[in-house]
């Protein structure tokens, strides 16, 4: 057993986790529910602010993790505490005894059709940031008309909102519906697009650049303000209520695409798991670090450690440090046994 | 529109309705507005469907119109209704239902707010019991009375002797169907349907063999709205409100308007005549306005009642089209007569908007 590291989670940041631990002399055992690595971002088109590829990415680091022992379509299905690690067992029978636990089931995005009000799942041309990622990557959607002239981002949806029961911020959305409504103008020059925001948070490297970008170089309107509601006119359009709370007056226009940008949400999949470990909660419904100021990738139990967006929302640079941070602390945490 | 997201939705927003043993409390106004839905209501819970629906004289306001034109406060709305709960107890019974939306809503909210507030339910007890020595049990179940029908439409469309189809084209009619502001916008939770896409009037329409129409403007408030209409210089912001949503249900021409509030069939048949009168836009067929029914108007319609003595003649916007398009027959010069046959007199008509 000893030595043994398991990875539960094989997105990025379960993947860049497992990359470390290999340069460190390790051999991890990587379990992945789904039946490709990558999580969430390998199902992402590009990402910001250099709009570099996602899927480049996520090939890089599958091919530098080839020394890992890799289980995907596999969960686990049961643990135990042992005096000196845990016993897993999983979906495909295996037994796994080991010394430490990287925790990597990153987030959810939030369910848009939730927010009944927009209409996801009601209405023809209401799509999330998500489906547009699928499309971006060549996927057809057929509520994506061919020559839209309108389209509308409304970011936070699910997100700082008491009403969805999240008021956590998610962190990444204000900075992809930029660059989604880049993309969009990229392919339709002559489209109006305009996001609906409450804030733009644009805190990371580059980030203010990108959003001065899209004013001037693309003309994509921000408009501060909240959509109220939707609904479908006769002719298939989308009719849009919102504030305009700079002006201080209601709009209502007609767009011809809505993209709600469906926020971060806890992992509820992995409540089973985080039970059996006996792992905390916080108040937003994220895993519990130990402490959030210089303990973020610990959890309160011995050998179980947390990387990427288990424990919140976060960017792809700073899951990346993150779980290069927790695979030296488990290679410190090994040392002491 | 997809069609099964609504049903998806419908399908989280459904409550118990029990089958039978009701209170039922009258509105204050919509007698005077619609002479016949309420009593069509209690004959056909009670007489047609066979249920047990009791309701006494001495029940009141329950404050919600005072409440909501900001002249009373809600404790003095909370005692009101505290003593309507009593009649209900003293009455032996545990579902309560009002046939008024703003009272529906009140009920709701103060429900909620008891709920989170033990110590003001604590309060109104003591208050109520120091004006009228009266003490209550909190309604076990609580539904709005288009809530019944919609429970039973199903036994109703078994009935029904008229279906909603245009008899001349085999068509079903178009209907629009409008909630009342106080159903489920406050708790989405309480409304068959939720808040958003509401099913209670959909489902009767559905049932009945109607066509429902989602237009954009489908969830605006029908222009009443309390202190738009009451504070008399408010008004044009009453009208506007009702003059948007003519104009967005417009393109889809439909049949007839479907109503579950108190206000809102009057303002939505009385405003088609302010618009007519001030911009000569009629929103009917050949010069006529769309006709707007309550849910208990149309139920007795489906039933097969003559359609004057539903009170369709009180309404301002004429009823003929759409009943020549389902087929109820109906003598054009007994219009005007009362119960007893006395002629009620041929009131004075409008030449902007075509009526009879």
């Amino acid at each position: 057993m000893h030595d043994n590291i398991v990875i539960i989670g094989g997105g990025i940041a379960g993947m860049e986790a497992a990359k470390a631990l290999l340069a460190l002399g390790h051999t991890p055992i990587l379990i992945e529910s789904a039946p490709t690595l990558g999580g969430h971002v390998g199902r992402w088109h590009k990402l910001f602010p250099d709009l570099t590829s996602a899927r480049e990415l996520v090939a890089r680091l599958r091919s530098e993790i080839v020394g890992a022992n890799i289980f995907l379509g596999t969960q686990v299905i049961s643990m135990n505490r042992l005096a000196d690690g845990y016993s897993l067992k999983l979906s495909n029978g295996i037994v796994i005894n080991a010394s430490a636990l990287l925790i990597s089931t990153g987030f959810k995005l939030f369910e848009a059709d939730r927010k009944e009000e927009y209409g996801y799942g009601v209405y023809d041309r209401v799509i999330t940031n998500a489906d547009l990622e699928d499309w971006f990557s060549g996927a057809d959607d057929a509520r994506i008309p061919q020559q839209p002239q309108t389209v509308g981002f409304v970011h936070c949806v699910g997100s700082r909102d008491l009403k969805a029961c999240n008021g956590q911020c998610s962190k990444v959305c204000c900075a992809t519906a930029i660059k989604q409504a880049i993309e969009i103008k990229e392919r339709f020059p002559f489209a109006r697009v305009y996001c609906f925001y409450m804030d733009l948070r644009l805190f990371g490297k580059k980030y203010e650049d990108f959003y001065v970008n899209a004013q001037r170089d693309y003309a994509v309107q921000f408009i501060r303000g909240r959509v109220s509601e939707v609904s479908e006119t006769i002719d298939g359009h989308l009719q849009v209520k919102a504030e305009d709370t700079l002006s201080g007056k209601p709009l209502k226009m007609q767009l011809d695409l809505l993209v709600l940008m469906a926020g971060v949400v806890r992992n509820t999949a992995v409540q089973e798991l985080t039970s059996m470990a006996g792992l905390e909660t916080d108040s937003d419904g994220f895993l519990r670090s130990r402490d959030n100021e210089y303990a973020v990738v610990e959890s309160g139990q011995p050998g179980i450690f947390y990387a990427g967006a288990c424990t919140g929302p976060k960017t792809v640079p700073e899951t990346i440090a993150e779980a290069r941070s927790a695979a030296l602390s488990i290679h410190a945490y090994l040392k002491t046994l | 529109m997809i069609l099964e997201g609504k049903q998806r939705i419908w399908s989280e927003y459904q409550k118990d309705i029990p089958d039978d043993h009701w209170y039922y409390v009258r509105s204050c106004i919509r007698q005077n507005f619609f002479p016949a839905s309420e009593r069509m209501f209690t004959h056909i819970v009670k007489d047609v469907l066979g249920k047990d629906l009791y309701e006494t004289p001495h029940h009141t306001t329950c404050g919600g119109i005072a409440y909501h034109c900001d002249t009373i406060p809600q404790e003095t709305a909370m005692t009101i209704v505290a003593r309507q709960f009593a009649l209900m107890t003293e009455a032996g019974y545990e579902n309560y239902c009002p046939s008024c939306i703003t009272s529906f809503g009140n009920y709701a909210e103060i429900l909620e707010t008891w709920r989170e507030y033990p110590e003001l339910e604590a309060r109104i007890r003591e208050d109520l019991w120091k004006a009228c020595r009266r003490e209550f049990k909190k309604p076990r179940y609580l539904a709005h009375s288009s809530d019944l029908i919609f429970h039973w439409r199903g036994e109703i469309a078994r009935l029904a002797k008229k279906r909603l189809m245009d008899v001349r084209t085999g068509q079903p009619l178009r209907i629009v169907e409008h909630i009342g502001c106080h159903y489920a916008k406050m708790f989405p939770s309480k409304g068959v349907g939720g808040a958003e896409y509401p099913y209670v009037l959909a489902g009767m329409v559905e049932s009945w063999g109607g066509q429902v129409i989602d237009y954009p403007e489908r969830r605006h408030c029908c222009g009443y709205g309390f202190r738009q209409y009451h504070v008399k210089a408010n008004r044009g912001y009453s009208l506007s409100n009702t003059y948007k949503k003519f104009e967005s249900m417009e393109p889809y021409h439909p049949d007839a308007i479907v109503t579950n509030c108190p206000g809102c069939p009057y303002f939505l048949d009385r405003w088609q005549y302010v618009i007519a009168s001030q911009t000569g836009k009629t929103y009917g067929e050949n010069g006529h306005g769309i006709p707007v029914l309550t849910y208990e108007e149309l139920a007795g319609l489906v039933l097969g009642y003559d359609p004057w003595d539903l009170g369709l003649q009180l309404h301002q916007v004429a009823v003929e089209p759409l009943l020549d398009k389902m087929g109820v027959e109906y003598d054009p010069k007994a219009k005007y007569l009362g119960l007893n046959k006395e002629d009620l007199m041929r009131p004075e008509l409008p030449t902007q908007i075509k009526c009879y």
